[in-house]
């Protein structure tokens, strides 16, 4: 027979409880005496649980005298004369040295006491503050500063949180950037303005005349050239003391660590998952922090993942969203000018860490909405589970990030295209020799607006499973999209129907305006 | 909306927070609410939990605050709010206090300077969460000195927003 369970309400919470402090509800676990308290009184709901249905944070529940979620949590049996109790955490304290708004409290009136009373505290001991890299630790160690370099610097030098000793360790120290693009681009410029001694930059990429929208370290003249190239040439002209490694290289498995352990820190300008969860591992594995930043659109986040002291990448997102799910910045496209805020933010905490002030974003993601204009703030946690940074870790050596997130390795995407694929010449053959196909383009329609192939049809990816009537399973069906990737998705779907007819174009209607169709314009 | 104890009790906060300073003291309040008047009763110092940042920080553990919700029971009391210390810092609550606040309870906030109690003030979560209101803290005089064992004068630290 189901036990009927007595569950103590706390103060705060007995005004959505009737004002009851004890509710008796029958229940096997501890799960159903909620489920069956929160149906007796609806308003508990929202204070008990989140809005994906799970216990909130502040709110714990004892069985007796146990935490539920060192039990069974919320299939924790209960029994005749258990007792359960929602207790609240309780937690608080005076705000950090520095802090502005010590008060918190916008609500009192002026004039009241507590109000006008002027904060005469004395300066608090100092918190414990990010340790900086080993070579502060003597003072002798660090390099001293040129006349040249202290007028340079001169606005650093009066900062007392910089000084000419934080513009030494400046000077001193090392930071890699994973990415010469978007984020890339001001947080290279920036730091080596600020007198970074040794900036890293990692890519492989060559600039397009698309990319100039938004990497500024890049010009006109250097479309078609190595990103690294330009990159090269324009530190050295904003801050000639500035020593840059180019490293003209895919980030791997195999080269991140060797890579990485040469930097104090580590700033993520990259735009795909399988590179993100890259360069977080091998972070957590060298203990170094990792500075975040991501774009999309019009939105934009950022923070610092320093395993040593706060959550990683993978305690925030576990795991990679589904292949296609998300769509990069060539596919949704990006507002030119967030990656510059967003990767100034970078610029700004790299800065912090290397010179040891201020708070940083551990533990914290900065999201920012540029329509809105709008900065919000999410607490991150550690979480315990994780399995790089968490307790028991299971990832303790690099793995493969392409097959982690459920994508081909290169090769596998050679080989799976084998067989698929034609270049845009071959279209153009097919066209000239009057074959008889379906052009499908699988792009959106205001990407349509900008440019298309004459004889292809519209039909973006995420309608085609409703459209498949208009579509022939007896003809050829050539698909294509802006570089051949939506496209290729497009076709793994049509496969998986009974479509046989199929080729996709290799590299997309861009390749089709520079190799075969120079009036077709460009994005 | 008011709190109020008698100098013995607040002696007894102080003297707990006092024992912690540098570090941030904490600990619950028990008593009887009627017509929006709140009179604290009992007054249980804890120990600060946390591991580290505990000079701007503190925590009450679920099974301290478990045990004093016994304790209250069995006493017929409720549990009406909680103390804390800002050593250094004023009597005010700050963006973390705010971010951690519960409504309903009072939150006793006790400023130190230099280890003495250089102020006290009560206050209440908001409800729409924005901020704290204020919250006279009423120093009454003590109830019963054979029921509560300590018969002194209590030795005058200024009391706060009765100012």
């Amino acid at each position: 027979m189901t036990p009927t369970i007595p569950i103590h309400i706390p103060t705060p919470l007995r005004s959505y409880a009737g004002g009851q402090a004890v509710i008796e509800v029958p229940a096997d676990t501890v799960g159903e005496a909620l489920r069956e308290l929160v149906r007796q009184h609806r308003e508990l709901e929202r204070h008990l649980y989140d809005e994906h249905g799970v216990l909130r944070r502040f709110v714990n529940v004892y069985r007796n005298e146990e935490d539920v979620r060192f039990l069974e949590r919320e299939r924790t049996p209960v029994r005749d004369r258990d007792t359960l109790s929602i207790v609240p955490s309780i937690a608080g304290g005076a705000d950090r040295e520095g802090d502005a708004n010590p008060a918190a409290a916008p609500r009192v009136a002026a004039g009241d006491a507590a109000a006008s009373q002027a904060p005469v505290a004395p300066p608090r001991p100092a918190p414990a503050k990010p340790a900086p890299p080993a070579w502060a630790t003597g003072a002798d160690g660090l390099p001293p500063l040129s006349d040249a370099e202290l007028l340079r610097y001169g606005r650093h030098l009066i900062l007392p949180e910089v000084g000419i000793r934080g513009q030494r360790r400046l000077k001193a120290s090392s930071v890699l950037l994973v990415g010469a693009g978007g984020l890339g681009s001001p947080l290279a410029l920036y730091l080596a303005a600020a007198g970074v001694g040794r900036i890293g930059i990692v890519d492989f990429d060559v600039v397009d005349a698309s990319n100039l929208q938004r990497q500024v370290l890049h010009g006109t003249a250097s479309v078609g050239k190595p990103k690294l190239e330009s990159a090269r040439a324009r530190l050295a002209d904003l801050n000639p003391g500035v020593r840059v490694d180019a490293w003209e290289t895919r980030l791997t498995s195999a080269n991140a660590l060797e890579l990485l352990r040469e930097y104090d820190v580590v700033a993520d300008g990259t735009d795909n998952f399988p590179t993100r969860y890259l360069v977080n591992d091998a972070c957590v594995l060298l203990g170094k922090p990792n500075v975040y930043g991501s774009i999309f659109r019009f939105e934009g986040q950022a923070s610092v993942f320093d395993a040593r002291r706060g959550p990683c990448y993978r305690c925030l997102y576990p795991d990679p969203p589904p292949p296609g799910l998300v769509p990069s910045c060539a596919e949704g496209g990006v507002l030119g000018v967030l990656p510059g805020l967003i990767g100034v933010v970078q610029g700004i905490e790299t800065i912090k860490l290397l010179l040891g002030i201020g708070d940083t974003l551990v533990g914290r993601l900065l999201v920012f909405d540029a329509l809105a204009m709008q900065f919000r703030e999410l607490k991150l946690r550690k979480d315990p589970a994780c399995p790089v940074c968490g307790e028991h870790p299971t990832i303790r050596e690099l793995i493969d990030y392409e097959q982690f997130c459920g994508l081909p390795s290169a090769e596998q995407a050679a080989s799976l295209a084998e067989g698929w694929e034609i270049d845009v010449r071959e279209l153009s053959a097919k066209r000239e020799r009057g074959e008889d196909f379906t052009l499908v383009d699988v792009r959106e329609p205001h990407e349509w607006e900008i440019a298309r192939i004459p004889g292809a049809i519209l039909m973006p990816l995420r309608t085609i499973p409703e459209r498949l009537p208009e579509l022939d399973s007896s003809r050829e069906l050539v698909l294509h999209c802006h570089h051949g990737a939506r496209s290729m998705r497009a076709l793994e779907f049509l496969r998986q129907v009974g479509y046989s007819k199929l080729k996709n174009v290799r590299g997309g209607i861009d390749a089709w305006s520079r190799e075969v169709d120079p009036t077709v314009p460009r994005y | 909306m008011s709190l109020a104890l008698d100098r013995g009790l607040l002696r007894e906060m102080h003297e707990h927070l006092g024992r912690a300073y540098p570090e941030e003291g904490c600990g619950v309040l028990l008593g009887r609410e009627a017509d929006g008047r709140r009179r604290v009763t009992r007054v249980i110092g804890f120990e600060n939990r946390l591991e580290a940042s505990r000079r701007n920080r503190y925590v009450i553990a679920p099974e301290q605050l478990l045990q004093a919700e016994r304790e209250a029971r069995a006493l017929e009391l409720e549990v009406l709010g909680f103390f804390h210390s800002h050593p250094d810092h004023p009597a005010q609550p700050s963006a973390f206090d705010l971010e951690h606040a519960w409504p309903y309870y009072s939150y006793v906030i006790v400023s130190l300077h230099g280890g003495r109690v250089a102020d006290s003030r009560s206050w209440r979560l908001a409800d729409d969460r924005a901020g704290f209101l204020p919250e006279t803290l009423e120093l009454v005089a003590e109830p019963d000195a054979a029921a509560r064992g300590s018969g002194g004068t209590s030795p005058g630290e200024p009391s706060g927003d009765t100012r």
